[in-house]
């Protein structure tokens, strides 16, 4: 492209652009900067003891000492917010699918499927632990709970989107239920599951790190809620901040996974992965 | 490729039985009446449109045709049994899967008949060919225009090689040139592959361009009005459109409507 062929006003818009996209980044780290500095100039400051709120060099400092500790508290945690969003997935769009093919399942258990919902899971949470002897399994039971309604009322949503043009031409083609299912409502449901699925992965990690904090036992393979936990009482607050960055990167980096596969998923032919000027 | 059969086109009056309407009626919730006492004989080769004012049961008469919605009176005929791939349709809007590519569109309804796509790979390039998007097989309906989507629509209709083909206002949503081009292009390809087809359209002009029977309907409760003949030979073109003869036909059938929206106030 030659600069000759702009005029004034689209070479205003491109560079609009260019500066939209640097500062994209840019804004949010320069943010950053300036808290951490902040944060550390309080510090001195006022005078302010490590015990009471360290300094942004000491939260760091305790995650390299604590390394080992945090990830492997880390890796507990990530585990089971994994696991629960995979059983979400399976239950949430099962259920959905469920529901969508027997009008008569969903009359009888989408109430049910509510109020699960509508329950804080930091009130079942204890029942749960007193009647499964697994944790592991009590910790996914409770992260489940959390997580599968959004993908369920989602992936409802979706499948009960199909054009119904496209619907009747199924049933003129003579198409059988499960072809429906297969090459029309599962495709239309896909964005609204991707969206569910976004929500979900939130949910998951809230509702590992909840359970932690009732499950509340700890030693061997436990997580970065019962590390959290027990520095509190140990009064080691900067291994709490330490503990809290890594749950924090954690949720954002799943965050940012499902995003990048949902727009994998609909790059090609969704209006919501579509790029458009101006 | 040599694929979709051609069947020629028999002059009218010598064009055998396709399907046949006897005294067809839709009453909707046993109160809103539709249609009511619909006869008509749709003879293989025909081109008919169904031409009328908004209400008067032109779309529930192409449902009724496609087996979407059962008649409440009358039974709907089709001569020696319908066939799977007998019939193709095409609505208003081009509904196509926008998750599928376009040759993945077309192959459509073979997909829902069990055939893989290599076996009629044959059959879905000679309909891309024939509506002109031989080169968008790969392209997703989201990067094609408005009226290169209804093209789409068009090729995985006439992709079974359908004895008949119902199109309700497919070009309603079209401008104006698009829709001109397509309306020729529509002929070709019927003269090409010798399908029948019931067209549904708001058009006096479309409608005489188009078709040798008018089938002119009236609204509350739809029924039809008269049936007006274009004797003007195939094939048309942009000529026709400009002929005194083109004139001449669309005004008895403008006149037929008004006698057909005065009945209905
Ligand atoms: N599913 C339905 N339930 C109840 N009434 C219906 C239904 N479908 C159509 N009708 C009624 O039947 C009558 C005819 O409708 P139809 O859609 O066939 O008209 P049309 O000629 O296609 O009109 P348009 O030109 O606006 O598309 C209308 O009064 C409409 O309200
Ligand atoms: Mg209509």
């Amino acid at each position: 492209m030659s600069d000759a062929l702009l005029d004034p006003e689209e070479a205003r818009r491109l560079r609009g652009k260019r500066v939209e996209r640097v500062a994209k980044w840019a804004l949010p780290v320069v943010v950053l900067v300036v808290l951490l500095v902040l944060w550390d100039r309080l510090i001195v400051w006022y005078e302010i003891p490590h015990y009471l709120l360290p300094g942004p060099g000491r939260v760091i400092e305790t995650l390299v000492k604590d390394w080992a500790m945090l990830f492997e508290a880390f890796l507990v945690t990530l585990q089971i917010t994994l696991l629960a969003l995979a059983v979400a997935v399976i239950g949430g769009v099962g259920l959905a699918v469920l529901f969508n093919q027997s009008r008569f399942a969903e009359m009888s258990f989408y109430p049910y499927a509510v109020i699960l919902q509508v329950t804080p899971v930091v009130a079942i949470a204890p029942l749960i632990f007193i009647y499964v002897e697994n944790r592991t399994v009590g910790l996914l039971l409770c992260a489940w709970i959390v997580a599968f309604f959004p993908i369920l009322s989602n992936t409802t949503l979706g499948l009960n989107s199909t054009d119904h043009n496209l619907r009747d031409l199924f049933r003129i083609y003579g198409a059988s239920r499960w072809q429906r299912l297969r090459y029309l409502q599962l495709p239309s449901a896909l964005p609204y599951f991707l969206g569910g699925l976004r929500i979900a992965g939130g949910l998951s990690l809230i509702g590992a790190i909840v359970a932690e904090y009732v499950a509340g036992t700890g030693g061997i393979g436990s997580g970065l809620a019962f590390r959290i936990l027990e520095a509190g009482y140990r009064l080691n607050i900067p291994r709490m901040f330490a503990a809290l960055l890594l749950i924090a990167v954690t949720g954002v980096v799943i965050f940012a996974g499902l995003s990048f596969l949902s727009h994998m998923l609909l790059r090609r032919w969704h209006e919501s992965a579509l790029k458009r000027d101006s | 490729m040599n694929d979709l059969i051609h069947r020629p086109i028999l002059p009218l009056g010598q064009r055998p039985k396709l399907i046949e309407l006897a005294q067809v009626g839709k009453v909707f919730n046993g109160q809103v009446t539709a249609l009511r006492d619909m006869a008509l004989t749709v003879n293989a080769g025909d081109f008919i449109s169904l031409l009328g004012p908004s209400g008067c049961g032109k779309s529930t008469a192409l449902r009724l045709i496609a087996g979407l919605s059962t008649p409440t009176q009358g039974r709907i005929l089709w001569e020696g049994g319908q066939g799977a791939g007998d019939l193709g349709v095409v609505f208003q809007e081009p509904t196509l899967m926008p998750w599928a590519t376009v040759a993945q569109n077309v192959y459509l309804p073979f997909r829902l008949r069990g055939q893989s796509f290599p076996s009629v790979k044959g059959e879905i390039d000679e309909a891309l060919a024939l509506v002109g998007l031989s080169a968008f097989a790969e392209a997703y309906p989201r990067e094609l225009s408005g009226g290169m989507k209804m093209r789409v629509s068009i090729a995985r209709a006439l992709v079974t090689n359908p004895r008949l083909i119902l199109m309700d206002e497919p070009f309603a949503a079209l401008d104006e040139i698009t829709r001109h081009k397509l309306n020729t292009d529509l002929l070709a390809l019927r003269e090409k592959i010798g399908c029948t087809v019931i067209f549904v359209t708001h058009s006096v002009f479309e409608s005489v361009f188009l078709s040798d029977r008018i089938v002119v309907m009236a609204a509350r409760p739809g029924r039809v009005i008269e049936e007006v003949l274009v004797t003007a030979p195939y094939p048309r073109d942009e000529v026709f459109r400009t002929s005194a003869d083109y004139a001449a036909h669309c005004q008895v059938a403008s006149q037929a409507l008004h006698r057909a929206m005065g009945d209905a106030t």
